[in-house]
């Protein structure tokens, strides 16, 4: 076997890029929902020391100084980019697994036979870059885990141009030897306290450490971490992304809630929305939840965190079911004198359609025409306009987060694209 | 034996179920003899769209290129995936920003405006030319 791993280079900078050639090798960082703190940074913004999850306003004033550029989060480029990379990754193997909004797995099973590995790499990372605009590194190897290691050599490494191959054994183990455990994939930091206990520090040492012993110790996934760091493939490419087992909508709010009426307008909104959802997935669910929380940060607030669900008689994908669930348990989640700062909706209990024991008291036609209407919903909504809502969701939306440093949506909307003279 | 009468079974206590006599239409006289020749009609991102993947949509400000038929407002359709040849007309980046020129390459490197009112831009030996990608149509909107 042998598979690549592409991973794009600090993934939401770079799509900011895409469209601003004056932003190249600036330091760029991307905000969380409502500006709070760093997700995401460039490489020049790691080099003047801006650190993952720093909140905004510590370092707005050093950075932009440092003339660097922040940006509020812009999911739908982000997700229109991706899916450009993936479909770019489809011309050049033939089956790829889309690991993650960044990577991707590649089996490249046929193609060594036809060309050199590492020049592969490079061709892939020349096409991607030339088609979307997107940098990427490319690591490959006999099995997944090697390819991602390969793929952490590429990105430790500058010498290596973004490519890394690690076919050979001989190429493994040296770049095994100079690896720390917790960079192998599927090792946290949980794990790597107790490995280090052991004495096992690198990633050579894990995958030469006797694997009954580790079975005994720990488990089987390790043990079959062990087996893909030696070279033997134990996990395979999955092509088709396993359906959802649940659906989770929540945000923060852009300021503190205090009454139900918000509570329940801004749960009713992401109701709406875990809906949407369930319905692209094409699945009934049978168990709504709802969750509320305060600012755990507000040491001088009171502090009050809740989540209640509830079992509906039939699976649904009906916003007006779900809606219904919803309103009904976060009047009970809400708790009056708090400072709430988060909510949210849990959608679970799936079921694909018509796969489902039926209720013999309920007729099942309680709402003949309910797929229609909602197709129609979810078809007048689908560019993203949110033309038709349902009343309960709001219209003023206080609550809702804010994103100050937006960039235009380039890709997705026909009024914010690039102009050019 | 004697009986005892319970009411009438057809008085609403059960729901009517319709059973339908015949499962499918039968086709009466001939069928259309256009059914064989229907096709989808006419799309245009199929005509103008070779590589949606690596296609993007820029508007565009400004006359200079009104001579290659590129006014004001118009929407290009930019392909990434193309190289840029001698004459293409392309989306480069000049001094940070991106721009609509046509890329000449003989007899030294420019980018040229279509409107006399323009001059051309000499790329100079040592300098990098960044092109975006290569405008395959325009959308002007009378």
């Amino acid at each position: 076997m042998t598979y690549a791993l592409v991973d794009c280079n600090s993934f939401y900078a770079s799509c900011e890029r895409v469209f601003r050639p004056d932003l190249k090798n600036k330091p760029i960082v991307v905000l969380s929902n409502n500006d709070g703190c760093v997700v995401a940074l460039s490489k020049e913004a790691k080099n003047i020391g801006v650190k993952m999850c720093e909140p905004w306003f510590k370092i707005k004033n050093s950075f932009t100084n440092k003339g660097g550029v922040a940006f509020s989060s812009n999911y739908e480029l982000y997700a229109d980019i991706s899916s450009r990379v993936m479909q770019t990754l489809e011309y050049s193997a033939p089956k790829i697994e889309i690991y993650s909004i960044d990577e991707a797995f590649l089996d490249l099973s046929g193609i060594d036979q036809c060309t050199n590995l590492e020049r592969f790499g490079y061709e892939c990372q020349e096409k991607v870059k030339q088609w979307t605009g997107m940098p990427v590194r490319v690591g490959i190897g006999p099995t997944k885990t090697l390819a991602k290691a390969a793929s952490y050599g590429a990105k430790k490494y500058i010498g290596t141009g973004g490519v890394v191959d690690l076919s050979e054994k001989r190429r493994q183990r040296k770049l095994l030897s100079i690896m720390p455990i917790e960079e192998i994939w599927g090792v946290g930091s949980r794990l790597k306290k107790h490995l280090n206990k052991m004495g096992i520090t690198t990633a050579l040492e894990l995958a030469d450490t006797d694997t009954k012993l580790i079975r005994r110790r720990f488990s089987i996934v390790l043990e079959r971490t062990i087996m893909e760091l030696r070279g033997h493939p134990c996990i395979s490419l999955k092509e088709h992304p396993a359906t959802k087992k649940e659906i989770v909508v929540s945000r923060t709010f852009s300021r503190k809630v205090t009454t139900l009426e918000s509570i329940n307008e801004a749960v009713s909104d992401y109701a709406a929305r875990a809906s949407e959802k369930l319905r692209r997935e094409n699945q009934y669910c049978r168990v709504v939840s709802v969750f509320a929380r305060t600012n755990p940060f507000r040491l001088q607030d009171q502090q009050y965190s809740n989540i209640l669900s509830c079992k509906l008689n039939l699976p649904t994908n009906d916003t007006r079911d779900i809606l219904h669930a919803t309103k009904m348990l976060s009047r009970r989640v809400y708790k009056k004198g708090y400072n709430f700062i988060k909510a949210g909706v849990m959608l679970s209990d799936f079921y694909d359609k018509g796969v489902y024991q039926s209720d013999f008291f309920i007729p099942d036609s309680k709402r003949p025409k309910s797929e229609k209407l909602m197709r129609m919903i979810d078809k007048i909504n689908a560019n993203g306009k949110n033309k038709i809502t349902f009343a309960a969701q709001g219209i003023r939306k206080p609550w809702s987060m804010q994103r100050h440093f937006q960039s235009p949506k380039y890709t997705t909307n026909w009024d914010e694209l690039l102009t050019v003279k | 034996m004697s009986i005892k009468y319970l009411g009438n079974a057809s008085e609403g206590n059960f729901p009517l179920i319709k059973i339908p006599y015949f499962l499918e239409r039968v086709p009466a006289g001939w069928p259309s003899p256009a059914d064989d020749y229907v096709e989808r009609p006419i799309d245009l991102n199929e005509h103008l769209i070779k590589n949606p993947a690596a296609t993007h949509f820029v508007r565009v400000s400004g006359d200079s290129m009104v001579n290659a038929y590129i006014g004001d407002g118009a929407i290009l359709i930019v392909d990434k995936s193309i190289e840029a040849r001698h004459k293409s007309i392309v989306i480069a980046d000049i001094d940070g920003s991106y721009t609509c020129k046509r890329l000449l390459t003989k007899p030294r490197i420019c980018l040229a405006s279509e409107n006399n009112k323009y001059g051309k831009i000499f790329i100079k030996e040592d300098e990098k030319l960044e092109i975006y990608g290569v405008v395959i149509a325009a959308i002007n909107i009378y």
